[in-house]
């Protein structure tokens, strides 16, 4: 259940510069816990203090924003890509 | 890599940093936009006491008869920045339209003759490449509906920048030659606006551009405050009762807000509260739903309007945007394509001013207000209209009528005429079928 993950700028100082990382995870919920396995502290970026994704970063699965989808219940397939995008940008 | 060494601002600067809107971190002057913590929007922070000391209504009025009549309260450090000119449009009385809706005192703020592409969108980019010049960019870029797009690239080739723009492929014809014949290049993104936004938020970060409505969006944003400052002067340095403008992303109408405020904390103008009432295109209105709905979060929906240019179905500032109506008394609507229509040809037959789909959503948005009750008819209000209506044709296309054609004889014309006034005549009259 391999998926790659695509991360913006201002979290590649938690990933080792990396700009795409492979992670495993059913979910998007089971991906930030991955994520935070093997890049700690990752996750406290991602969510706030009651575990919900934060409302300025967007995640997208193969580019649908999983708020059309099913939000962090949103299921993951082998070879997925995912998008972790900053909301702030535009107009 | 064409970032160069950054240009330190001078001691008459004055910004000092950049800071998180949601949680407060503070950051370098530098091109990045997002706050590394929490991902919350940074703003740039200023010094007012040494804003106030620069300026005065008279040093003001004695300045360019351009948005840099305004530099102090803008984040750039050059003595010299980019000026052609953008700014310092009219503030229009509207007297036929005010009466035609029942209204004593309407202004329009008319940015679709803003210089040099017709957009208010030549004020951020007026602010961006000036910045982006000063942090050592030599090529920019942007994610844009159109009008930005037209800004970025003549104002890029003005200065001498290399500009690659991003639109959506299916932009109008006039928003796509309009960005063309300056040059730069262009990609048209087989997506709607929000997936060239995100593909410009991937890209960012990868070539070393300054993208001025990402990277450098901080100090782009803070342009549109000079639609505040404006109209402030304009009404005799005083503020309005009550605004209308168009919501994209938010962030025209959150800095317009800025901008009235920053005038009152600096002592230019009195203190007032001024009524901010937002307009969205109801094929997409996340903006307006949320109002309606009570929230105070924002939804995406995918868009489906002839209203492009402000067709944002994930807007970045909804949020401030939505707190700034309900802090102010205001209102948030939408409009059908069919209103915005109308709306174009509401301001064009009575006040001469032909705008865009956006500006039709304005004025449609402001007619729905009025007939609501929700504006009182002696509040001072100034409608935002924010581009021409030459770059979106097609939106207007079989609506407006065709010309006669007659040969060049006298008695073909007198027939043509008399044609034009009989149809004229039962237009007006109610006809019984």
């Amino acid at each position: 259940m391999a998926v790659k993950v695509l991360i913006p700028t201002p979290l590649q100082k938690l990933t080792h510069d990396q700009a795409t990382i492979e992670c495993e995870g059913a979910t998007i919920a089971e991906l930030l816990e991955t994520l935070e396995q093997n890049c700690p502290g990752l996750k406290a970026r991602l969510c706030d203090e009651n575990g919900q994704l934060r409302r300025f970063v967007n995640f997208y699965v193969n580019s649908e924003d999983i708020r059309f989808l099913d939000g962090a219940s949103t299921p993951l397939q082998d070879g997925d890509e995912v998008s972790i995008v900053p909301a702030i940008a535009g107009g | 890599m064409t970032q160069a060494a950054p240009v330190k601002p001078t001691s008459t600067a004055t910004f000092r940093a950049l800071k998180c809107k949601e949680c407060g971190t503070e950051y370098e002057l530098k091109a990045t936009h997002v706050c590394e913590l929490c991902f919350g929007p940074l703003e740039v922070v200023y010094d007012y006491t040494a804003i106030r000391q620069q300026v005065s209504r008279e040093t003001i009025a004695a300045g360019p008869n351009s948005i840099w009549r305004y530099r102090s309260f803008l984040p750039v450090a050059s003595q010299q920045p980019i000026d052609v000119g953008t700014g310092m449009t009219p503030l229009v009385r509207a007297h036929r339209l005010a009466r035609r809706l029942g209204l004593n005192k309407l202004y329009i703020k008319n940015d679709a003759v803003n210089m040099p592409t017709l957009s208010f969108k030549d004020r951020v980019v007026s602010v961006a490449l000036t910045r982006a010049q000063e942090l050592g960019f030599t090529t920019v870029s942007c994610a844009s509906t159109g009008n930005l797009a037209n800004s970025t690239a003549a104002i890029a080739a003005y200065a001498g920048l290399d500009c690659c723009v991003f639109i959506p492929a299916d932009l109008e014809a006039g928003k796509v030659l309009g960005t063309l014949i300056y040059g730069p290049t262009v990609m048209a993104v087989q997506g709607n606006y929000d997936q060239v936004n995100r593909l410009c938020s991937e890209v960012a970060n990868t070539h070393g551009w300054g993208f001025v409505n990402i990277n450098l969006r901080p100090y782009y944003s803070e342009g549109s405050k000079t639609l505040g400052y404006e109209v402030a002067e304009q009404l005799g340095w005083q503020l309005p009762d009550h605004i209308v403008a168009p919501l994209a992303s938010g962030s025209l109408f959150t800095k317009i807000y800025k901008g009235f405020r920053e005038f009152v904390e600096v002592g230019l103008v009195d203190d007032k509260l001024v009524r901010f009432s937002g307009a969205q295109a109801e094929g997409c209105s996340p903006i307006a739903q949320a109002y309606r709905d009570g929230r105070d979060f924002i939804s995406p929906v995918k868009p489906s309007t002839i209203a492009k240019s402000i067709a944002i179905g994930n807007p970045a500032d909804g949020v401030y945007a939505l707190d700034v109506a309900r802090k102010t008394n205001g209102h948030i609507e939408s409009v059908t394509d069919a209103e915005i229509i109308e709306g174009i040809k509401l301001l064009a037959e009575t006040e001469g001013i032909f705008t865009e789909t956006a500006g039709g959503t304005t004025v449609a948005v402001l007619k729905k207000l009025v007939e609501a009750g929700k504006i009182n008819p002696d509040e001072a209000t100034v409608v935002y209209i924010t581009g021409n209506g030459l770059k979106t044709q097609e939106a207007v296309q079989g609506y407006i009528g065709e010309p006669l054609t007659i040969e060049p004889k006298l008695d073909s014309f007198e027939r043509a005429l008399e044609r034009a006034q009989t149809l004229e005549r039962l237009e007006w009259q109610p006809v019984l079928v």
